[in-house]
């Protein structure tokens, strides 16, 4: 019993008060992003496109090149309004893109589990490390030929190729993103209680998460390639059109407008999928664990 | 304590003959414990035994390389023991210095999966995520991620998520070394009140020694390289103590000398 008759009670408020106090010290609130930053944000790109359309405008006017060896934007846009009329634009986009997202599907499910076995099995990563740097060195579209041969034009190789571009970075992301896990969030989960599987659900993979995520960014943008790659090389009818096919049929008519069309096609579903599925998805992580300071 | 509640209370280790006596069982029991990291390393602990009481606050202080730290990591099972044993009559948690909460997830949620580990029911995890936040004074702290909140709050959350899983046994390392002095003494307040509400057992690590007479009831000296016991103290004051009181002063110089002879031996 305490000689000092301090009641709890009164111990206690004592307590909330200070901390209250410190608490409202020691905690200051997120800058504002400013309107003018966010502005810039969306004006910048805008002005980059504008002057590149500017410079091209210009060489065309001074006639640097033969107009069917660099056509003038417009005729690139007229171009590539043509083959929406035909509905060769959109079928063309829209089954390329869904072979692309298929095929990285696929690599996500291949990838995730085997960068978790590499991850954590250092005897199994000094293994296949070395076999998956390698295969995420070479071009995946060297393999086209082989896939061909093995699989013939179908969409196997389009899907064998894709996966060869996009299963090794995933994989290799994701085992950095567990090399670079402080310890100090494993020996917390093994104190709160997390073993085998509900230690790589809830520690794991949110703690390797930065790592996975610029993987699957640079998995999604091999998986684009490699599917551009294959489009164009492996052309059958039993692939249906792509924006590949688009290009190579650009290339057979001598249409230079349609090769800068199909070109700037390809370019734009690959920048659209970056700015609408992974930026938001990596400013969000870096926002959520203090990593980024707002600017 | 009343007779009828030891009856109930008593489970596990507990023998019937601390019915009424006041004896109270001891939860943690240390024999003969050594630990080397390496077959032909140095000894890190040297052969220690240690008895914990019951609902008993113990401040273990030592220098740097006193095997502290590796003690909780072998009581908590972060880590095993070369010889010995260690008895545990409860599960205990560990808290460690920097408030290792999970960055990914709020404050809130960080409570909520420790619940869930610990087998709580999905339904009222919430509710008893946010009675805890209530409970080290940081209502409304459910939303915020650990990188919103200072030090301080981060620790008082770190002890929230401690006590939602409800174990008995309290395993403190260093937890408030990296605080400002203001922020460490209101802490040291809140961890007795919570210390006084609840029952745990506590053993808190620190080289702090005045923190430790501050906190403890009994402050346990280590030596360094190999870690041992070479002194105990029972601290007999009252609670509310402060850091800065004269006898709590006066029992940290006691133990300063002895820890500073303690590390002159190493000199040579």
């Amino acid at each position: 019993m305490p000689t000092k008759p301090q009641p709890l009670e009164a111990r206690k408020e004592a307590i909330v008060s200070l901390s209250a106090g410190l608490d409202a010290l020691e905690t200051t609130a997120a800058p504002q992003k400013s309107r003018r930053n966010r502005a810039l944000k969306t004006l910048a790109p805008l002005a980059a496109v504008a002057f590149v359309l500017a410079v091209w405008q210009t060489a065309v006017v001074l006639q640097l090149q033969p107009v069917w060896v660099l056509p003038s934007p417009a005729m690139v846009w007229q171009s590539l309004v043509d083959q929406a009329a035909q509905g060769i634009l959109f079928e063309s986009a829209f089954n390329s893109l869904r072979k692309g997202v298929q095929g990285f599907a696929i690599s996500l499910l291949i990838a995730t589990p085997l960068g978790i076995a590499l991850g954590l099995n250092s005897a199994l990563r000094a293994i296949a490390r070395p076999l998956i740097t390698g295969l995420q060195q070479l071009p995946s579209v060297a393999w086209v030929p082989a896939a061909i041969i093995w699989f013939g034009l179908s969409d196997a190789t389009i899907f064998a190729v894709v996966l060869l571009g996009a299963v090794p970075s995933i994989t290799n992301g994701l085992i950095s993103g567990i090399d670079q896990i402080p310890p100090l969030y494993l020996r917390a989960g093994k104190v709160l209680g997390a073993r085998g599987f509900s230690s790589i659900r809830h520690i794991v993979i949110p703690a390797a998460w930065p790592g996975y995520l610029a993987g699957l960014e640079q998995g999604w943008a091999f998986a684009w390639r490699s599917l551009m790659a294959a489009e164009l090389i492996a052309i059958s009818p039993a692939l249906g059109p792509g924006l590949g096919q688009m290009l190579d049929t650009g290339r057979q008519l001598g249409d230079m407008s349609l090769v800068l069309g199909s070109i700037i096609v390809i370019m734009i579903v690959g920048v659209l999928i970056e700015r609408l599925v992974f930026s938001p998805i990596r400013q969000r992580t870096l926002r959520n664990r203090g990593l980024v300071v707002a600017r | 304590m009343t007779i009828s509640n030891t009856e109930t209370s008593s489970n596990q280790l507990g023998s019937p003959s601390n019915l009424g006596s006041g004896a109270i069982r001891p939860v943690v029991k240390i024999s003969n414990l050594s630990k080397k990291f390496a077959s032909n390393g140095p000894v890190i602990i040297d052969n220690l035994n240690l008895e914990v009481r019951e609902g008993e606050f113990v401040s273990l202080v030592g220098a740097s390389g006193c095997g502290k730290s590796t003690l909780l990591n072998i009581l908590s099972g972060l880590d095993t023991a070369s010889s010995g044993s260690v008895e545990l009559a409860e599960q205990s948690t560990l808290m460690f210095q920097e408030s290792a909460l999970l960055p990914w997830l709020t404050a809130g949620k960080n409570i909520e999966l420790a619940l869930k580990l610990s087998g709580h029911h999905k339904e009222g995890r919430k509710a008893r995520a946010q009675e805890l936040l209530e409970l080290v004074h940081l209502p409304n702290a459910y939303n915020q991620r650990p990188h919103e909140l200072s030090g301080g709050m981060r620790q008082r959350v770190a002890i929230a998520r401690a006590l939602s899983q409800g174990r008995k046994i309290l395993l403190m390392d260093e937890p408030f070394a990296a605080l400002d002095a203001i922020t460490r003494d209101l802490l040291h307040d809140e961890l007795i009140r919570i210390w006084e509400e609840t029952g745990l057992t506590v053993i808190f690590v620190t080289h702090n020694v005045r923190e430790a007479v501050r906190l403890g009831q009994r402050v346990i000296l280590m030596s360094s390289k190999p870690g041992r016991i070479i002194q105990e103290w029972d601290v007999n004051f009252n609670e509310p103590r402060r850091i800065d009181e004269a006898n709590v002063a006066e029992l940290a110089h006691e133990i300063t000398d002895r820890l500073r002879n303690e590390i002159r031996r190493h000199a040579n």
